[in-house]
């Protein structure tokens, strides 16, 4: 008998409403191999063992609420792709039901040598959340630890298959709150095919109660919220890429 | 000066379609031939006019007066407040298209002693005013009071019960509310119409007379008094409220001599309205069609009467206030919902009424409650969500549920108890605390915090650790003890709220025979299912004082928790939910009344908290207990949807009066704004980005 495939879950959210489309049932995977300063679940870093839990308890559980959670299920994390063969299990059962599928990622384990897995999570994904933490190259190193060329080959991946997605971009200020790389990080997406909606998300320093629970220090101590008019201001500049 | 030569019509010409309305006192029939469905959206609205704008400024400006004062701006210490009792009082005559007050000046609060000489004197005493000793000795010597005769009546174990709060927050000693008048019925009829009705019912009263017929027949007699004190009222004011109302206007102002006699007589803790808006819409559409009022005259008129029931307030002492959270009148509105034909009862008013938040800015009363169904028109489904997000001032309740069991001309009292308008009332029975009782289960009848004996001396848990199956027998023994001394508690305050309280102008704009609920309530449902949950799934160590009486809880191990949407624990809260609820269905209710049960503590759980020592759950005394059917505070592990899932399992027939489960969200935890660009082939603005993505 092969050993059951259980993920490491950090968390549930049966309401979330900003993972994707509608109301959506929401599995936080437990790991990250990114460090981004303004990160708000810092408790999701670790591969430490939260709550092993299988595919058929996560699936009993959203049945338990899927009458609120119309719009379907959504994986993030942590970094779901850490865990890419439970999750690839899980939405096959959701499929199987017809439960609508969202994969919330930032594509950095992405390697295109290597497709066979993706392809595979990819067949039961309905809609990918790709969330690029930074167009620069090196400013993405220094913002998470690792670079971003995965990532935006992801994008590409994504793009060339024809899978729809949305992109997601924190806006920090001092950081990414910058119109140069706000426009190349338009003119990078205007090659993208699949695109269906740009979520700027203004950073936030809701976090920084966890950081102190956690003993961590808070990276972006100072840095202010961006606001909505400075979210709105930024997005303007992603589309001015876009156009461009 | 001269004159225009245009003479404005006052009245219109067209009539009605006629209907069983006319034979019959039947405002439902005269609704649902008359009214327009409003599907468009809300580019009718008018904004204020200078008149309301003004006006409203005064009203701010003695709000911040009442605030400067410490509460009060004035209050009546001489005059018992009747319909009749103060002469006409404006806020700006000159600029009120609807008018009167509860007194003769905005803000001052009457005097209402039926209810309690005591409570009257102590609201007077904690804003430094004092009840002049006449009026005291009157309700103290001569005229007996709604408090008095309860606790006439009140047998040892009920004080006691009382006094440790096993029962808490009973209406014994302030007004019971919740109580309805149907009064659309003036404004369609006429005070002299409904009092031919009332004089038809008394007389049909008669052979042989038990105690009950005497008592209805003494009833309508004080109703169709109190209907000639309205016209009375009508009269101080100018105006002849005996004939039916002719135009909008007068159909607003007749509906709120209505209201406005009730809250001269009665202090209650929810002094509702009813479901004015689509009936009063009928009249504005013909007032509109003829040309007689303009849009903004309509938006005026509806403003500024909504504007009067700002400005309700009630003479109340601070420990009401801590009980309550505030001060709220609980003028609720219903807005909205569908008719049992389909047709949804949306019209331009129902627009108007919201539309007062932005005219007027933001109030927590009126409580505006949309009673929601996926049928309403998409616009008004728009307009509701809009003035939600910018107001957060609206309440929303379920109407495709409650029209099933109350059609479509019921209303909500209070927050969430819901009566059929002018033919349903409920006698409001506060709660029994079921955290203590479980806790009087485990040390028989002794209470925890006071260490008295308060209810019977059973068997007490004498083991070190709980166990499952004795503690569920002695609380089930507890709960049927403490279900029939509620039930019959709460019979003799109603049997007295009626004699010496009785609310004769709202029951004057009811049916004869009148369906009556036996609202009771319960708190701690999450504490208590929690408790079951540690005591059966993990291990709890009682703790002794030195008398042998439990007095804290030791849990070791992990439970399932409430509002996890766990069976294991949710099934225990819904079968506490449905035992109680048998348990008090086997007593007599006052009045034959029909006994329902809320889940409903909205704020005064905080004070039930204080008053309920540690719990097997691990809850410390004075803890808050959870509001209403929630779960406890930071138990619910899984997001509001699981919270609501474990919710959703109590049984709705066994709390027909009302469950709720109260939760905010941070904005940005309720979806995008307009930040988000969604759809993004056809959203982009074509000025910034011509660029199609596809």
């Amino acid at each position: 008998m092969a050993e059951e495939n259980l993920g490491n879950i950090h968390s549930f959210e049966s309401c979330g409403t900003v993972d994707g489309p509608g109301i959506r049932f929401v599995v936080f995977t437990q790991g990250c191999p990114l460090r981004c300063k303004y990160c708000h679940n810092p408790d999701s870093w670790g591969v430490n063992i939260n709550q092993k839990i299988s595919v058929d308890e996560i699936l009993k559980k959203y049945d338990g609420v899927k009458e609120f959670c119309k719009g379907g299920i959504t994986v993030t994390g942590g970094e779901p792709l850490m865990q890419i063969d439970f999750v690839t299990a899980l939405f096959k059962s959701a499929k199987e039901r017809g439960i609508h599928t969202a994969l919330d990622t930032s594509g950095v384990l992405f390697n295109r040598n290597n497709t066979s897995k993706i392809d595979e999570l990819l067949k039961y994904t309905d809609l990918v959340l790709l969330d690029i933490k930074h167009i620069d190259n090196e400013e993405h190193k220094k913002l998470t630890g690792l670079p971003n060329v995965n990532i935006l080959d992801f994008a590409r991946y994504l793009s060339e298959n024809g899978k729809p997605m949305w992109i997601r971009h924190v806006v920090v200020p001092t950081i990414t709150f910058n119109s140069a790389y706000l426009k190349e990080l338009g003119r990078f997406l205007k090659e993208l095919k699949t695109i269906k909606a740009l979520d700027v998300l203004p950073y936030h320093d809701m976090a920084i109660p966890k950081y102190e629970n956690l003993g961590i220090n808070y990276p972006l101590t100072g840095v202010p919220p961006l606001t909505k008019e400075e979210a709105l201001e930024a997005r303007s500049y992603i589309l001015e890429g876009l156009k461009g | 000066m001269t004159e225009t030569m245009v003479e404005k019509k006052i009245y219109p010409s067209t009539e009605f379609v006629l209907g069983k309305w006319q034979s019959e006192i039947n405002v439902r029939d005269f609704i649902q031939r008359n009214y327009t469905l409003y599907e468009g959206d809300s580019s009718f609205l008018a904004g204020p006019t200078e008149a309301t704008t003004k006006l409203w400024q005064e009203c701010c400006d003695l709000f911040k007066k009442e605030r400067e004062n410490g509460g009060v701006v004035d209050m009546d210490t001489k005059i018992v407040s009747s319909i009749t009792s103060h002469g006409a009082g404006y806020i700006d005559k000159s600029l009120e298209t609807i008018v009167g007050l509860q007194t003769d000046a905005p803000l001052k609060r009457s005097m209402q002693p039926f209810g309690g000489i005591r409570m009257a004197e102590g609201a007077c005493k904690s804003y430094g005013y004092e009840v002049d000793p006449e009026v005291s000795e009157i309700f103290t010597k001569y005229r007996k009071t709604h408090n008095q005769g309860v606790f006439d009546c009140y047998t040892p174990e009920m004080r006691k019960a009382r006094h440790a709060a096993i029962l808490t927050g009973l209406p014994d000693a302030y007004g019971r509310g919740r109580i309805i008048g149907d009064y659309r019925r003036i404004a369609l009829y006429g005070i002299d119409r409904l009092i031919e009705d009332k004089k038809e019912q008394h007389a049909s009263i008669d052979g042989e007379m038990n105690a009950e017929k005497i008592q209805l027949k003494e009833e309508i007699a004080e109703q169709i008094r109190a209907l000639n004190e309205m016209a009375q009222l009508g009269e101080i004011y100018g105006f002849d409220i005996r004939k039916p109302a002719r135009n909008a206007k007068e159909a607003i102002q007749w509906l709120y001599f209505g209201y406005l006699s009730a809250v001269k007589e009665q202090n209650g803790a929810a002094m509702s309205i009813g479901r004015t808006s689509t009936f009063l819409d009928i009249f504005i559409e013909r007032d509109l069609k003829e040309g007689i009022i303009t849009e903004s005259e309509a938006q005026e008129m509806v403003d500024h009467f909504i504007m009067k029931l700002r400005l309700v307030k009630f003479a109340r002492t601070p420990e009401y206030n801590a009980l309550f959270s505030g001060d709220p009148t609980w003028v609720t509105e219903s807005i909205g919902g569908v008719g049992v034909d389909g047709r949804p009862l949306v019209t331009k008013n129902s627009f108007r009424y919201l539309h007062t938040l932005e005219n007027l800015g933001t109030a927590p009363e009126p409580n505006l409650t949309v009673l929601w169904s996926t049928k309403l028109p998409h616009n008004f489904k728009q307009y509701a969500a809009h003035i939600s997000i910018t107001t957060s001032s609206i309440q929303y309740e379920n109407d495709d549920m409650m029209r099933v069991t109350h059609g479509d001309d019921y209303a909500i009292a209070c927050c969430v108890s819901s009566m059929v308008v002018g033919k349903e009332m409920q006698f409001f029975g506060a709660r029994a605390n079921l955290a203590k009782c479980l806790l009087y289960a485990i040390n028989g009848g002794v209470d925890e915090r006071l260490k008295e004996q308060i209810g019977p001396q059973f068997r007490p848990i004498t083991s070190e650790y709980l166990n499952y199956d004795e503690v569920m027998e002695r609380f089930d023994s507890m709960m049927e003890w403490l279900a029939g001394l509620y039930v019959n508690t709460l019979n003799v305050i109603h049997y007295m709220h009626d004699k010496y309280c009785y609310e004769r102008a709202q029951m004057a704009l009811h049916d004869r025979d009148v369906k009556r609920y036996f609202a009771t309530g319960i708190a701690g449902l999450s504490v208590v299912a929690d408790s079951l949950s540690a005591i059966k799934y993990a291990k709890v160590k009682t703790i002794r004082d030195e008398n042998g009486i439990v007095v804290d809880y030791e849990v070791e191990g992990d439970f399932p928790k409430y509002g996890n949407n766990d069976d294991r624990v949710d099934s225990l809260a819904v079968d506490l939910v449905k035992n109680f609820m048998n348990k008090i269905r086997k007593h007599h209710t006052y009045r034959n009344s029909i006994p329902t049960m809320s889940i409903l503590t909205i704020t005064s759980n905080v004070v039930y908290g204080k008053k309920t020592g540690n719990t097997p759950d691990g809850r410390k005394m004075g803890v808050p207990l959870a509001p209403g059917a929630n779960p406890m505070h930071g138990r619910d592990m899984n997001g509001a949807a699981s919270s609501l899932a474990s919710v959703a399992k109590l049984p709705f027939h066994d709390a027909q009066d009302g469950i709720s489960n109260t939760f905010s969200i941070i904005p940005n935890a309720l979806g995008k704004d307009e930040v988000f660009m969604g759809d993004l082939a056809v959203s982009f603005d074509p000025g910034c980005c011509e660029a199609s993505l596809n």
